[in-house]
């Protein structure tokens, strides 16, 4: 539903966005990642039409940017970095202009306009001023506004930042109950939020595309995936990281210290391999005490560092 | 055209209303009924004039319009660039030409208001002597022409900058020069040394100029054509500047 070819933006003598390619399904919630200043808001605002494109071309449900940018404005939804609005304005006046600069209007505008107030729980502050509400009511404020007209396609620039824990849970939770019949964009730095609603990653850097994948296989990259992080009381005079070394598939022993005895350290597996059952068994052939054993998946930030080249 | 102005009746809504749920709208309305009754009933000399028109009061109009509609006009672009709503208002599946008209007509609709709000005026000169009301009909219309002018002007200004304040300053300036061409001290300078096509052209610029016999009760097509031109350039010219600072 979103196409994005060889997009490119260029402030003068600054690239910000040097030829993104891209194209997300309905179904897919693509999370856009990426440090600070990457191009991930610029691109996003060439998609919902804000912005034009130096060269390239963005096209959404089958609608040219620029040829039809009209048409695009109408099938997105979107949430502005920041999420500005209207201070002066109560959220129900705001959301009932925002009902009819996208045509909707009467009981159709009424309806949606309940449904989302209920949805976004903005009940008890419709008839505030939007300056005098929270950060976070401002936040779903921003949300309603962008989901009032149910759009196909939802672009939402950093959605969480800013907001509590509490807060990140409602606005993920609700991503994932409206993701399965729309196609979305979300740009974020947080890296755990990936894990939490995205099907897919897009890790943009300096203005490129520099990886596209799966979570899952995103943070199989990393070099902690499948290690096994362990904590035990080995018997006295043995070598234990040596002993670890030497069963197959381990790659590296990272050494986390000893305290009162206790060893820890995390057993790397070579190439992503799965040495949980290989390690388990040295230890108990050992007789070692175990204080805890676990396998981990893989660490998004370090290959987040990697990719992005900041890890150097 | 219809999808050229997309738009423009719900930004209209919302900019009115905006107006009158900030105390804006009514320090200005107040502030512009003091200032039309200052000037026309103590520096304009109403009563010593013994005439029954109202002269004397719409002859202020462009020196009261020069301050006070950029004060309407400068927030108009320069704070939705400052609070990012620019962006919003700009992805919402509206024309750029349409939210630009919406935005004037809705500020016009205000000037409006508060130019009909100066009724007691008439009802004095009515009550007072015999007015020509036709006469004070046109002088009104003219009056919100000019109005008008000045506005564009000062939402195209106010296109150009995050700041009200720096809006405000370059609307006056600007306002300020379409006034001075045309004022006679000024042309006396000019014809001093250029041709008079050249000082008759640079008055055809002039408010004051076109304002001249609207305030005397005339309304001629020229100077119809003149300020609505004026409206119109200056939309246009706002709609490109707006297009052209996005980022």
């Amino acid at each position: 539903m979103i196409e994005l070819k060889q997009l490119r933006k260029e402030f003068g003598p600054i690239v910000a966005v040097e030829g993104v390619t891209l194209s997300v399904a309905k179904g897919e919630v693509l999370g856009f990642l990426g440090p600070n200043g990457a191009g991930k808001s610029t691109t996003m605002k060439m998609i919902t039409g804000f912005l034009t494109p130096t060269r390239g071309t963005a096209s959404v449900c089958g609608h040219d940017v620029q040829e039809d940018p009209i048409a695009v404005k109408a099938a997105i939804g979107y949430l502005p970095e920041g999420a500005p609005l209207y201070p002066d304005m109560t959220p129900h006046s705001f959301l009932k202009f925002i009902a009819q600069t996208r045509g909707l209007s009467g009981d159709a505008a009424r309806k949606r306009i309940d449904f989302v107030i209920d949805r976004l729980q903005l009940q008890g502050v419709v008839l505030q001023p939007i300056e005098t509400l929270s950060k976070g009511f401002k936040r779903r404020v921003g949300f309603a506004q962008a989901i009032l007209h149910d759009p196909p396609v939802l672009v939402l620039d950093e959605p969480t930042d800013g907001l509590d824990p509490n807060q990140k849970h409602q606005v993920r939770q609700l991503i994932h109950e409206i993701a399965k019949d729309k196609c979305i964009i979300l740009s974020t730095h947080i890296l755990e939020e990936v894990d939490a609603v995205c099907t897919r990653v897009a890790i943009i850097a300096k203005g490129r595309v520099v990886a596209d994948e799966t979570p899952e296989k995103l943070i199989a990259r990393s070099k902690y995936h499948n290690a096994v992080s362990l904590k035990l009381r080995p018997s006295p005079g043995v070598m234990v990281f040596d002993e670890l070394r030497k069963v197959g598939g381990v790659a590296e022993v990272e050494d986390r210290g000893t305290s009162d005895g206790i060893v820890s350290c995390v057993v790397l597996a070579r190439s992503g391999k799965a040495i949980l059952g290989d390690v388990s068994q040295l230890v108990r052939v050992k007789g070692w005490e175990v204080k805890q054993m676990h396998v981990e998946a893989g660490r998004l930030d370090e290959v987040f560092r990697d990719v992005t080249g900041a890890g150097a | 055209m219809a999808s050229i102005l997309k738009g423009t009746s719900a930004v209209y809504r919302r900019e009115l209303a905006g107006y009158f749920v900030t105390p804006v709208a009514y320090v200005f309305i107040v502030i512009f009924l003091l200032l039309t009754g200052i000037f026309t009933w103590q520096l304009g000399q109403f009563f010593e004039a013994r005439q029954a028109s109202l002269r004397g009061f719409f002859d202020w109009h462009p020196w009261l319009y020069l301050f006070l509609i950029p004060a309407i006009s400068m927030r108009l672009w320069a704070e939705e660039r400052r609070s990012g709503t620019l962006e919003l208002l700009l992805t919402l599946p509206i024309s750029l030409p349409g939210a630009v008209v919406g935005k004037f007509l809705a500020a016009w609709t205000f000037t409006a208001v508060a130019l009909i709000l100066t009724f007691p005026m008439w009802i004095t000169v009515s009550y007072l002597g015999r007015p020509d009301h036709g006469v004070i009909i046109a002088q009104y219309v003219g009056s919100l022409l000019m109005a008008g002018g000045f506005l564009a002007i000062g939402q195209c200004m106010s296109a150009t900058s995050k700041s009200q304040v720096i809006a405000f300053v370059i609307s006056v300036v600007t306002c300020f020069l379409f006034l001075l061409i045309g004022f006679e001290p000024v042309l006396v300078f000019f014809r001093s040394w250029t041709p008079d096509y050249i000082t008759q052209a640079l008055a055809s610029f002039s408010f004051f100029t076109h304002f001249e016999s609207i305030s005397k009760g005339v309304i001629d097509l020229r100077d119809l054509i003149f300020f609505v031109t004026l409206i119109v350039l200056f939309l246009v010219i706002n709609t490109v500047v707006i297009e052209a600072k996005k980022s």
